[in-house]
């Protein structure tokens, strides 16, 4: 059977520089929140928006990209099969000798879970981050755009929660890159782009 | 060989040529030369006689100046009503001018200012060479009223042992006049309080011939700046006035094609937004003084400035000592003034200022259970005439009428009975009954002290940018904007309750994982 690219090129590139990206917003911004000193404030507060505004550049790529391709499509939330899935993390997964009740491939890359999670990630978590962000980073101008009456606080305070929220992400997210079968499967597939073949399956 | 000697000659004459050329300058920018003026050319007994000189050609100069504050030493302030100045206000250093006339007048612009009955309207009672002076010998006598020593005398006055002060050669100096200098201005603005840095603490003699760490716009061999460049006067008339503080200048650059530009803002130079590079610092002047971040300290200079004043001390020698000294040569107990800390290098302290300050005026009620703000300041976040501002906090504790709850002025300097320096012998209740008498306001008898504060804004000794206040000074937990709560700041404000539900849910997602992975190798195991 031949090996199916699962992940092309620029989804890759994409990933891992998102990842770079969202790991040293999340290291410098919990700084800024208050929540240690490592690189102290000043250099905190200049690496963020840096790494702000390169990852909202790569987002604008791909975000064209998935246009383009039509690979938006990969993320519709279906039901199908989802319970499954749901199943099989919860309790299957525990039994060696079961497999993933969902098969990858080229034209449906995220398993029923992983649409549902990535479309609110996509779709809520930062959506929030951005306008927060970027208000929070306009915070000057607020009153020349008709925003006077908000408060940093509060925005601040979103900015942060919806942080936290992707933090969670990030560490289930990670988690679960080494629940494949083999361990490592999953992390493969996104360097190689090939997730491992599977030939009990189908 | 014979070259590089040659090039070494021919560099020396160029450097040579060069300073002639500077000192050519600064001759060549004025048409009238003052040691060519017959006028001048005479001996003069008094400083009357040498202002009556001057105002043979100057002839506005003395109407000038008597419509300024320099002269009237009161100022009507327009925003609170308060009349102003130094004629009416008081502190907590020397707490008040009247009575004391002729010690405090020794630094009025103007001559024989020595009680109530100074004629304002005489033109020839301007002190000219005071601010005009070029060759450094012009000094006023400490208790003239003004004049500076006619003859030799020393201060205190009949004091051997005091400081000397010559007969001032006023020919000389008449006729070697100029424009004000940080000399000139320096002579009172240095030396208020009473000494060398005592009041301001972001203006003393180091002031004089600064360095570039020390004033990055007056350095001597930099841009050499003297006070006038910024405080440019109008007609005599000098803008920039503590009493009318512009807390907040929106209009940024003067405008070019003025015919008179102020520039007594940092922003009349520099505009609102002047951080070319860095756009989030410049998202801070709308809300932060220039000053804030670029005076990260005052007294920086080697001179102390006076912080703390406690004049329940006075009157009262220690170990048989009138006067006290600290190991740097500074006085810590004087039996005529009490108690006093200095400081050098001193972080201001901060607040938001809106550039309306409210005196607390002769015979205004005090509340003597706290702490008597003599200059009380309004401005907070969010108001858009506020800015934060940094200042020097003088506090100390000063006498006031127990029963009527005002505050004390005491009859302090000369000879006199009810003099406290004098004749009273350290009598409070003789000195402030006659000081407060002499200005209308009935003394109960009854006398304490209250501890007071007076709040300096600083404006000089703005460092060179690259020992500007950094962002992590104030960005941080315990910084130097900690008092200022009533705004959110990153860096050093986030909101405990959301902090705790985040790192929470962060904690929770960990174990969920850590358990799932736990299972897992368990399972892995038993199956095995």
């Amino acid at each position: 059977m031949a090996r199916e690219m699962i992940f092309t090129r620029f989804e890759r590139f994409w990933h891992w520089t998102q990842a770079f990206l969202i790991i040293c917003l999340m290291i410098t911004g919990f700084e800024v929140n208050g929540a240690y000193v490592l690189y102290g404030y000043e250099r905190a507060a200049d690496l963020h928006r840096l790494a702000a505004w390169v990852l909202i550049w790569l987002w604008v790529f791909a975000i064209f990209w998935h246009l383009i391709t039509g690979e938006w499509r990969q993320y519709i939330p279906t039901t199908d099969k989802l319970a499954a899935v749901v199943r099989y993390y919860t309790s299957d997964m525990f039994d060696p000798n079961a497999s993933h009740p969902f098969k990858v491939g080229r034209l449906s890359k995220h398993n029923p879970l992983q649409r549902l999670a990535y479309l609110s990630f996509n779709v809520a978590i930062t959506p929030v981050i951005w306008v927060s962000g970027l208000l929070y980073m306009y915070y000057n101008d607020w009153d020349a755009i008709g925003l006077g009456w908000m408060s940093l606080l509060w925005v601040a305070g979103i900015h942060t929660a919806a942080s936290f929220a992707m933090l969670a992400f990030l560490i289930v997210h990670i988690y679960m890159v080494f629940m494949g079968k083999p361990i490592l499967g999953h992390l493969k597939a996104m360097i190689t782009g090939y997730e491992p073949e599977t030939p009990d399956q189908t | 060989m014979r070259r590089s000697v040659f090039s070494r000659v021919l560099g020396l004459a160029l450097v040579g040529v060069l300073i002639a050329t500077a000192a050519g300058a600064e001759t060549q920018v004025t048409t009238a030369d003052h040691r060519k003026f017959e006028a001048l050319d005479k001996r003069f007994a008094t400083g009357p006689e040498v202002t009556r000189a001057c105002l043979g050609c100057h002839t506005e100069a003395a109407k000038q100046l008597h419509a300024t504050t320099h002269w009237t030493w009161a100022f009507d302030n327009p925003v609170t009503g308060e009349l102003l100045g130094k004629k009416n206000v008081l502190n907590n250093f020397c707490l008040a001018t009247a009575t004391n006339w002729p010690r405090c007048t020794s630094c009025h612009i103007g001559y024989g200012w020595k009680d109530d009955q100074f004629d304002f309207a005489r033109e020839d009672l301007v002190d000219c060479l005071v601010c005009h002076d070029t060759t450094g010998t012009y000094r006023k006598y400490p208790a003239g009223a003004g004049h500076p020593a006619y003859e030799d005398k020393t201060f205190p006055p009949g004091n051997p042992k005091g400081a000397v002060f010559q007969a001032v050669d006023l020919r000389t100096v008449a006729r070697n006049v100029g424009k004000t200098s940080r000399q000139t201005c320096g002579t009172c603005h240095f030396f208020g309080g009473g000494g060398d840095g005592v009041k301001h603490g972001d203006m003393d003699s180091s002031l004089t011939m600064p360095s570039r760490a020390l004033d990055v716009h007056m350095d001597k061999e930099g841009l050499n700046f003297t006070c006038a460049t910024c405080h440019n006067p109008k007609g005599h008339d000098v803008p920039g006035s503590r009493y009318a503080a512009v807390a907040k200048d929106v209009d940024g650059f003067d405008r070019p094609s003025a015919d008179y530009k102020p520039l007594a803002t940092c922003e009349s130079c520099h505009g609102t937004r002047p951080h070319e590079d860095h756009a989030k610092v410049d998202d801070h002047t709308d809300v932060v003084a220039c000053t804030t971040c670029h005076v990260p300290a005052f007294a920086r200079g080697g001179v102390k400035t006076k912080t703390w004043w406690d004049w329940s001390q006075a009157g009262v020698p220690i170990d048989g000592k009138r006067v006290i000294k600290d190991a740097d040569g500074y006085p810590i107990h004087h039996i005529n003034k009490g108690a006093f800390r200095w400081d050098a290098d001193v972080e201001p302290e901060y607040f938001w200022f809106d550039g309306t300050i409210d005196y607390t005026l002769l015979n205004e009620r005090i509340d003597p259970s706290g702490v008597v703000r003599i200059n009380a300041f309004s401005g907070e976040a969010g108001d858009p005439a506020a800015r934060i501002w940094p200042f020097k906090v003088m506090r100390g504790r000063q006498p006031y009428d127990v029963q009527n709850r005002v505050l004390g002025v005491p009859h302090l300097f000369g000879q006199d009975e009810t003099a406290f320096w004098g004749g009273g012998n350290f009598d409070w209740g003789k000195a402030l009954e006659a000081g407060l008498q002499e200005r209308g306001v009935a003394f109960s008898g009854e006398h304490d002290f209250v501890e007071s504060v007076y709040f300096w804004p600083i404006n000089h000794m703005v460092a060179p940018k690259e020992d500007t206040v950094g962002c992590n000074e104030c960005h941080s937990i315990g910084g130097r904007l900690a008092s200022l709560t009533d705004f959110y700041m990153p860096g050093r404000d986030s909101i405990a309750w959301l902090s705790i539900a985040g790192w929470g849910l962060v904690a929770l997602t960990l174990l969920a994982v850590f358990l799932h992975a736990l299972m897992r190798i368990v399972v892995g195991l038993r199956r095995t």
